[in-house]
């Protein structure tokens, strides 16, 4: 059966386009970008452009990228190179709904290194409270760390807007854009950040490739430590077939911007509409308006998500929820608690996150096989009886 | 995705005795949507206190409606007290063993069934007796000193998998570690 691949925000398909540009450098041309010798040189030329193609995409300059392992990685670089530069500055601020890969780090640096973590709440559509944001700023702050588009709802603070007042202030400003990257533009000169954070997954590149973008003029202090790499920005061996494949994947991305506003965002909006037209008791999360074009978090009134997930997965539909049951917690994700998303919802939220591979067919099957499966699941809750919560 | 065993799987797409009982006699409840699995047991007894039929309303992931579906098996054709003996483990036996983490869910079908049974008898359970430990999924120092005995569990995680204690905001952590002690201290 074939495979309907709607969780893009977990993960994407590797691009055929990009597969093929790196496979020879799997193979064949092996050499170490930082040889002398032609055989390394060629490809540290390819490494060259594929820096242009990531700096183009966020309109940045080649000299402002430094490749990382992963999203995860860029975002810790980036809040460590702050406290570096600031080690007088004990207070930092983020948001309550952001990425583990920056919420564990705060609540790590709130715990064991004695920092002030700040977390900004966001209201129920999933907006940041930037007026709490701005009255927290201080001399104090050493960072402030915020994400361009939320995984789970897609909901897009304004960044920047927010990221012109913070630096302002004279205040470093990091911005989490993994999500945001290739879904919506990006232009880091015109909003103004210091620091931003892309993964190569999330774009249709492999797995284990990141990108840290930091401005040009910025003290950058490294948090891997060791040879000249990426200008002493990040030491270690370039994960040269990754960053080639990553570098087709921005330029890619970069191209389809235009078909992601449109016609990703059309069948993100059928699918939408047809679910809420066809299953009673359905909620979207999130501003509706502020949104990435491919996302959709959909609660389901008196069911829990994991047990959709293992009918759609019948189907060989992959997508993801917002419950406790199939992250190993036992609290609805943080995001939709967060955002004040009832309990009767929250543990029945599905995340369809979708991508310019899928189609029109797709999202009609996802219908026909969602409308069963909540009316199954209903039949047995005790908390629908005759069409409605009981 | 989690490790389920094919039984509890099958039970999960294929439930027994699913939706009311019209003539149940006996009704035991316990979760909530809160919570995130809520089961709703219905028995019907007969005058030798024999369970004739049983089913359930379950809200929950895959394994809660596994383990109600397997109760409701397991306990039809026994007498109350044959049914009052049936501990978690009987449950997740039944269907192949559950996943650590997700104890909680046969728990879940225990509590039921003594519910139940003491509606049944016409006696009346305490809605919570003990002192309130966990506040985010309301769970007592006695369901905790009972959970750690009869399936003899070491950690405040352990305590998590079998009745969620502690695992919303996590403030219960060191009173659930203190109720083990005095458990073990007991021997």
């Amino acid at each position: 059966m074939k495979v309907i691949y709607t969780d893009n925000n977990a993960t994407t398909k590797v691009a055929d386009e990009v597969i093929e540009e790196m496979v020879p450098y799997l193979g064949q041309f092996y050499g170490n970008p930082s040889s002398m010798h032609t055989f390394g040189d060629q490809v540290g030329k390819k490494v060259t452009q594929a820096r242009m193609q990531a700096a183009q995409l966020i309109n940045a300059d080649p000299d402002e990228i430094v490749f990382t392992s992963c999203g995860t990685e860029s975002d810790n670089s980036a809040v460590f190179s702050a406290l570096n530069a600031n080690p007088e500055k004990k207070q930092i601020i983020t948001s309550t709904v952001e990425h583990p890969a920056v919420l564990n780090l705060f609540k790590y640096l709130r715990d064991k290194k004695g920092y002030d973590a700040v977390f900004v709440p966001v209201d129920k559509q999933g907006h940041l409270d930037t007026d709490m944001l701005y009255d927290t700023l201080s001399d104090k702050t050493a960072v402030v760390s915020l994400m361009w588009a939320n995984n789970e709802t897609g909901v897009i603070f304004p960044i920047p807007e927010i990221a012109k007042k913070v630096t302002e202030k004279k205040i470093l400003f990091h911005t989490d854009a993994v999500q945001a990257a290739g879904k919506i533009p990006i232009d880091v000169k015109a909003a103004n950040v210091d620091m931003l954070a892309l993964s190569g997954h999330k774009i249709h590149a492999p797995k284990g490739i990141g990108v840290l973008y930091v401005k040009k003029g910025l003290t950058f202090h490294p948090y891997l430590i060791g040879g000249h790499q990426e200008k002493g920005r990040r030491g270690g061996t370039e994960n040269t077939v990754s960053i080639i494949g990553l570098g087709r994947a921005c330029a890619l991305a970069a191209r389809h911007l235009p078909v992601m506003d449109a016609r990703v965002r059309k069948l993100r909006d059928y699918l939408q509409d047809q679910l809420l037209e066809k299953i009673p008791g359905a909620t979207v999360n999130g501003d509706l308006e502020n949104r990435l074009p491919n996302t959709l978090s959909i609660g389901f009134d008196a069911v829990e998500g994991e047990s959709i997930l293992m009918l759609l997965d019948r189907e060989n539909i992959c997508a993801s929820s917002g419950s406790a049951c199939t992250s190993g917690s036992l609290d609805p994700s943080h995001v939709l608690l967060a955002m004040q998303v009832p309990f009767k919802s929250a543990h029945g939220t599905i995340r369809f996150s979708l991508s310019h591979y899928n189609t029109r067919e797709e999202m009609d099957h996802i219908v026909k096989t969602m409308v069963p499966a909540i009316e199954t699941l209903r039949a047995m809750s005790p908390f629908w009886k005759d069409g409605k919560m009981v | 995705m989690w490790n389920y065993t094919d039984k509890v799987k099958e039970h999960f797409l294929h439930p027994r005795n699913v939706g009311e009982l019209e003539d149940a006699n006996a009704i035991g409840e316990t979760g909530s949507l809160n919570c995130g699995d809520a089961l709703k047991l219905y028995l019907k007894v007969n005058e030798n206190e024999r369970i004739v039929d049983a089913s359930f309303m379950t809200f929950g992931c895959a394994s809660a409606v596994a383990s109600s579906s397997a109760l409701t098996e397991i306990i039809k054709g026994m007498t109350l007290d044959e049914a009052a003996k049936i501990t978690n483990d009987d449950i997740a036996d039944y269907l192949g063993g559950l996943p650590k983490e997700k104890m909680h869910c046969s728990v879940m079908g225990k509590a039921a069934l003594k519910k139940a049974i003491a509606d049944y008898r016409g006696v009346q359970i305490l809605e919570k007796p003990g002192e309130m430990v966990c506040e985010c999924f309301e769970v007592t120092d006695l369901e905790i000193i009972d959970a750690v005995k009869e399936n003899n569990l070491e950690t405040t995680e352990d305590v998590t998998d079998y009745l969620k204690a502690g695992g919303g905001c996590g403030k219960c952590l060191d009173r659930i570690e203190e109720v083990i002690a005095s458990v073990k201290a007991k021997g």
